[in-house]
């Protein structure tokens, strides 16, 4: 009887210690869920989805608190990702956050007074100017996130959408016109 | 004879290739006007240096290459450039790309050629000099000559290809009848690039009369090249495919053929090759097949840049002609317009009718027969790539090999539904592309943000660190500063500190004294009445300062009261 319990006894302290040493030795820091969903976020940084950028919303979305529907930039195949990830149903986009053409800042040299504000305002550091200097926009490093839209004092920064260029242009998915047969 | 080996699928469409080989290679007349575009090779497109309104020579450099994948682009003949913006090029898009408007003056005045001795070059100059000279491949993928003699490890095949296996097109077979001579001197100047012991030449048995030539031509020149007659089998004249069929050695998936040790080069880039080393002429103009729903099919030896429109009246257009196709009829691409330029990669230009190439039949679903399967060279299974491509399932595509599809249409030619199957292959690739380029994107986004949110805490830190010193300082300064409040500055004139601040004062009253005021020149006596007056209130306010404040004359003291 005595034995049975002192086996038990020592049992549950060797697990315990097991545990509590692979807890330390194995700790993952942050959460790998939060990480997965922000590799499928777009990365704009844009705060549509109410979050101050997409890291935050990847956690909100981990957490439970946001919906999976809230990033325009990710279209609708970012929906179906995150939904497959997560493994809930698709869920539409909301009235107010439509998905618009890919477009990139770009500031009216003529007009900018360079008050770097669109600079401070930038999330991914994608324009160069000083103070009192004009500023201009690294097209290749914007993300279209119109953050630097608002602060502009005088408006000189408008998005413009990206063109279909030969060196951007992509094969159409095929479509044929039906015929009338008799 | 070393054995032939063979490769899976493949078709026997009819070859239609005697129609434009009635006749030798005829020169096309300078055109009015060329138009010649930037991008004509594949990777970045060449940077214009030249400016509208310039005179260029006959062979002058026009767009230099920019970045690792590039090549350059020459005047094609004499003339002035009239223009440099967007123009319709021959794109299955239909966009605009940049362009070079040239009129030609008509006198064909060339540039300063300098011919060189390919034995006296080392490899890398060789390969600088084609860089310079904008030699690609011709057999239409336009990949930069030069960076095919780049190779990790040693190769010890060069093959020579010229089995031009696409129904219609006979640009290569005709340069073979007729330019044997330079395309095996071409073939030597490789050879050596490349430091290869064997050299092959493959040429498909439909092409007697090139075999023939090609055969007189290697034997002459005295090189231990190999003349090798491949079957004729759509589509044998794929790079990778040749490789197989005269080595026996597959490349493969996602290597390059000099990873095996072979390389592999078009008949009309050794032409090329040859031209620009031995003669120092840039590429400039190419052998262009012009066939289909013409009068007159044949080749004709023309400018690039020079318009299809004056290529295809050359040979006379039948009236029922409603399409152009550059390129085969089973890889070519639609022209947007007839006017486009001809390009380094035109080696075809058909006229097409509804009735030379009738329209497919609606396309019906796919019933799983894998006559696709079969007859795929690259022995993917089409029918699930098909069915992958059209439900956007581009992960799986890829998992069953999409990029290794070379859009060569057998599948499609087999296939009883008529399904256009390239088309679904060729989007699904250029979506797959895309993707990839914005997930790239997006991670270079996240670096970039992640970096500038340590960047803003940095320098939040930083600066609360500076504040934080600030306040000791000053805490600092005013515990030191207690027990000199009491004493009476005047009192401690011997101080050194004080001492230093009067000499400091005097310099600056001395210097004030000095300084001559500026602008004073020219004056009309109203302006100078009026200075004086400021200077009599000047002097008064000083003289009551002085008044008022003689006893504490240096007006600071320390910093600390």
């Amino acid at each position: 009887m005595i034995s049975a319990l002192w086996t038990m006894i020592g049992l549950a302290a060797l697990l315990g210690l097991a545990l509590g040493y692979a807890a330390i030795r194995f700790r993952v820091e942050g959460n790998p869920l939060a990480e997965k969903i922000d590799a499928v976020l777009p990365q704009t940084q844009c705060g549509q989805c109410g979050y101050p950028g997409c890291k935050p919303y990847a956690e909100a979305i981990a957490k439970g608190e946001a919906d999976i529907n809230l990033c325009p930039p990710g279209g609708e195949e970012g929906i179906h990702k995150l939904a497959d990830l997560l493994g809930v149903e698709f869920k539409p986009f909301g009235e107010n956050a439509q998905p618009k053409p890919k477009a990139v800042a770009f500031i009216d040299e003529q007009t900018c007074i360079g008050c770097t504000l669109c600079i401070q305002a930038c999330p991914v550091d994608a324009i160069v100017g000083a103070a009192k200097q004009m500023h201009t926009i690294i097209a290749s490093e914007c993300t279209g996130c119109e953050l630097c839209v608002a602060p502009c004092p005088v408006d000189c920064i408008s998005m413009q959408p990206i063109e279909e260029k030969v060196s951007n242009w992509k094969w159409k998915y095929p479509v044929y016109a039906l015929r009338q047969v008799a | 004879m070393s054995p032939l080996f063979s490769f899976h699928g493949g078709i026997h469409p009819p070859a239609h290739k005697d129609e434009s080989t009635q006749s030798p290679i005829v020169p096309a007349p300078l055109p009015a006007k060329l138009v010649i575009p930037f991008r004509q090779h594949a990777g970045e497109m060449a940077k214009p240096v030249v400016q509208a309104g310039e005179r260029v020579l006959k062979g002058q450099l026009i767009g230099e290459p920019v970045g690792a994948v590039s090549s350059a682009v020459h005047a094609p003949t004499s003339g002035t450039i009239t223009a440099i913006d967007l123009q319709r090029i021959a794109h299955p898009s239909a966009l605009p790309d940049l362009c070079a408007t040239l009129v030609p003056d008509g006198r064909d005045e060339w540039t300063e050629r300098t011919p060189l001795n390919y034995r006296q070059l080392s490899a890398d100059q060789l390969q600088q000099h084609l860089r310079r000279c904008g030699v690609v491949g011709l057999g239409g993928a336009t990949f930069p000559s030069d960076l095919k003699l780049r190779h990790a490890r040693p190769v010890d095949t060069l093959i020579l290809n010229g089995a031009e296996c696409e129904p219609y097109i006979t640009c290569d077979d005709m340069l073979m009848r007729e330019r044997a001579d330079a395309i095996v001197r071409g073939a030597e100047i490789l050879r050596y690039a490349l430091a290869t012991d064997t050299v092959l030449i493959g040429i498909e048995d439909n092409k007697p009369q090139a075999i023939t030539a090609m055969q007189r031509a290697v034997d002459e020149s005295g090189h231990p090249f190999k003349v090798v007659v491949v079957p004729t089998i759509y589509p044998g004249g794929s790079a990778k495919h040749l490789i197989k069929v005269l080595t026996g050695l597959e490349v493969p998936s996602g290597k390059l053929p000099t990873d095996i040790g072979v390389q592999c080069y078009n008949v009309a880039t050794a032409y090329a090759v040859q031209r620009a080393v031995e003669h120092g002429e840039p590429l400039i103009g190419r052998v262009v097949t012009v066939t289909g729903n013409v009068e007159q099919p044949r080749n004709y030896e023309a400018l690039l840049g020079t318009p299809f429109s004056e290529l295809v009246a050359l040979s006379i257009v039948r009236r029922d002609t409603n399409r152009y196709i550059m390129g085969g009829p089973m890889m070519g691409v639609e022209l947007p317009a007839v006017d486009v330029p001809l390009v380094k990669a035109s080696n075809c230009v058909i006229a097409a009718s509804d009735a030379l190439f009738p329209l497919p039949p609606p396309p019906m679903p796919c019933i799983r027969c894998t006559r696709c399967a079969q007859a795929c060279p690259v022995e993917l299974q089409p029918q699930d790539l098909y069915w992958f491509a059209q439900s956007h399932n581009f992960g799986k595509a890829q998992e069953y090999d999409l990029f290794d599809c070379i859009e060569c249409g057998a599948c499609a030619y087999v296939c009883p539904s008529s399904i256009p199957l390239v088309q679904y292959y060729r989007y699904a690739k250029s979506e797959i592309r895309a993707r990839d380029q914005e997930k790239r994107a997006a991670d270079l986004a996240r670096t970039r943000h992640e970096y500038r949110q340590f960047r803003l805490e940095r320098e939040k830190q930083e600066k609360a660190e500076r504040l934080a010193q600030k306040e000791r300082a000053a805490a600092a300064a005013k515990a030191a500063a207690v027990p000199a409040t009491p004493v009476d500055p005047s009192a401690d004139a011997n101080d050194t500190q004080q001492l230093r601040i009067n000499e400091a004062l005097a310099r600056a009253k001395a210097q004030a004294a000095a300084a001559a005021p500026k602008n004073t020149g020219n004056l009309t006596p109203q302006q100078q009445a009026e200075i004086e007056a400021i200077e009599a209130r000047r002097a008064h306010i000083r003289e009551l300062a002085a008044d008022a404040g003689a006893d504490d004359e240096p007006p600071k003291t320390s910093r600390g009261n």
